[in-house]
């Protein structure tokens, strides 16, 4: 049965709907390779067996009965902790949250059991999705599955390792600065972020609003296109959601990008870069050029500014909404009832909140305080702008812009931790993609002592069905580059 | 364009007890000391950024061209009662809060 849980999601799906696979037996064996190795990688913060051996029971009775079936059917996901499940506590992993049961489902959580998923469990996190690292959770850090001694990056590090080590079959991930894109780079799985207002973010809780986008983390590209075409659709809950008719993305993989033409991004090969990594993903490029793509390199001169640009707009966004955490309707309250309201108010936050959470809260409040306000928020939007304006000039040129996901390869635990600012360097190739809106897909190009290389690329909004064309193109002519950890 | 040296910018730690404050987040002496350094060092780096010329650029608080939503005033259910039970602290059907000062 263990070979089963090694296969791609639409297998799967496959052979359940064809009666060649009992829902309940896969969904039993995930688990039962969970209870083996979770307790070295620690991907998950909650578990739901129960709940998901009953699911996988009704859709056998489902298929046994012949009725229709969902895209999704019978497979096992994983849900980042910071995405709401009705009735299953969501921690964001932080000691605020750790008994918050929500009274309602992410509406990405209401696709993905429409269409017949399965969820398995909630994944571990940066605390409130703030770091590169899953170091900051509240409960402990995640390990990477290719090196346990390793950060499987952030902050959706719990949902790349359920992948990389088949503890799932598909997971979900969010982006803010990068947060889907580098634990699937650093874990050598798939992740998207898609554009912004695709996807809709109602119940996911947020951090920085104008800049998030809940995403797929899966173990190839025909994964990734399945489970966006499952939750990309119009939201009324959510009012960034955009109003385009749905679309069935598996209908891009095409296995042709004869005359596409690549920008590759010059800012992103700079100082801090990894010559492995730099070499991983100079190979990957000159393979596209082998399948018919033209590429040339291009300069976008502001790019230098987008990493202080983006910590300064996600901290101040991160300062406004997490205000909300006042222990009073839900969430961590002391229980000393001796104090006044503002008292209680930030004791709850100072006991409640982790060391990273606080100081973006910190910064943010600070960088939105008046006197500072035009010297930090303000002109960090005006770089944006300018930064926007780069990325719609080089798209006059080329269809993706191209580079690595990460400059580094997976750092050890506890190296980078205790330096906030060598942290958020690690953001410095993937936050464009957030300040612009744009989508962008992190895949596996490689291996370099045994730790995986991610090969990133972007496209104008929407435009999620060029990424996906390009990348499994890549995959399908080069598929021994991404690789799960073996267990057997 | 006019190029503004880099100087250095900062936080005090009266200033980040102040804004902790402001953030309603109690901060011990173990922690003012250790974010005093952090805080700097990021404000240092943020620094980087006073170097572009920003005059006459509109900034983007949004990436997409949105309009307000609006949706129709209708009557629909409000939250079921079971929000009570995740309040730390409940009286009847209401959430228990601390005193004003």
């Amino acid at each position: 049965m263990s070979r089963y849980i090694e296969l791609p999601a639409y297998e799967i799906v496959d052979r359940i709907k064809a009666h060649e696979l009992m829902a309940e037996d896969y969904i039993a064996s995930l688990y039962e390779r969970i209870k083996r190795i979770e307790k070295d990688v620690h991907a998950y913060i909650t578990l739901t067996e129960d709940l998901a051996i009953k699911k996988a029971r009704e859709i056998d009775k489902k298929i046994e009965k012949g009725e229709k079936t969902g895209r999704l059917c019978g497979v096992g996901i994983a849900i980042k902790d910071n995405i709401c499940t009705k009735g299953v506590r969501t921690t964001c992993a932080s000691h605020m949250l750790e008994k918050f049961i929500p009274p309602y489902n992410a509406t990405v959580v209401k696709s993905i059991e429409d269409e017949d998923g399965i969820i398995l469990g909630k994944a571990n996190m940066d605390e409130f999705a703030m770091g590169s690292s899953t170091e900051h959770s509240y409960f402990g850090p995640t390990h990477n599955p290719w090196d346990l001694k390793r950060v499987p990056g952030g902050s959706s590090g719990g949902s790349a390792a359920t992948i990389a080590s088949s503890m799932a079959t598909l997971a979900l991930g969010s982006d803010t600065g990068g947060s889907i894109r580098c634990p699937a780079s650093f874990c050598s799985v798939v992740g998207l972020k898609p554009t912004y207002g695709l996807v809709s973010r109602f119940g996911l809780i947020a951090y920085a609003n104008s800049l998030e986008q809940i995403g797929p983390i899966t173990k190839d590209v025909r994964d990734c296109a399945l489970l966006l075409s499952c939750i990309a659709s119009h939201d009324p809950l959510d009012s960034t959601s955009v109003n385009k008719p749905q679309e069935d993305y598996t209908n891009y993989l095409i296995d042709d990008i004869n005359g596409i033409k690549i920008g590759v991004i010059r800012e992103f090969f700079g100082e801090g870069t990894q010559d492995s990594v730099e070499k991983g993903v100079w190979d990957a490029i000159l393979k596209l050029e082998g399948l018919g793509a033209n590429y040339q390199e291009i300069s976008l001169k502001n790019l230098h500014y987008a990493l202080p640009s983006y910590y300064i707009i996600a901290m101040s966004e991160a300062s406004s909404n997490l205000a909300r955490y006042d222990g009073l309707r839900y969430g961590y309250r002391i229980p000393d009832k001796s104090y006044d309201w503002s008292t209680v108010y930030s004791k709850d936050r100072r006991f409640g909140f982790g060391f990273e959470v606080k100081r973006r809260i910190i910064l943010g409040t600070f960088a939105l305080s008046a006197g500072y306000y035009n010297e930090y928020y303000l002109k960090a939007q005006k770089i944006r702008t300018l930064i926007k304006k780069d990325f719609e000039m080089a798209f006059k040129r080329f269809d993706v812009l191209i580079g690595p996901t990460m400059p580094i390869l997976p750092f050890r635990i506890g190296e980078k931790v205790q330096d906030p600012l060598e942290m958020y360097m690690c953001d410095v190739d993937t936050v464009p993609a957030n300040l612009v809106g744009m989508p962008s897909i992190s895949i596996p190009c490689g291996f370099s002592m045994g730790l995986p290389i991610g090969l990133q690329m972007m496209a104008p909004p929407f435009k999620e069905d060029l990424l996906l064309r390009v990348a499994f193109s890549f995959q399908r002519n080069y598929p021994t580059l991404a690789r799960l950890r073996n267990y057997e | 364009m006019i190029i503004l040296v880099e100087r250095k910018k900062g936080i005090s730690k009266k200033e980040i007890e102040h804004v902790a404050w402001l953030a309603r987040i109690e901060i011990s002496k173990n922690e003012l000391e250790l974010f005093s350094k952090q805080l700097n060092d990021i404000l240092a780096y943020f620094a980087k950024i006073d170097k572009v010329d920003t005059e006459n650029i509109p900034p983007s608080y949004h990436v997409l061209d949105l309009v307000n939503v609006f949706r129709k005033d209708d009557v629909k259910p409000s939250l079921p009662e079971e929000i009570f039970q995740i309040a730390p602290q409940t009286k009847e059907k209401f959430v228990k809060a601390p005193r004003m000062a």
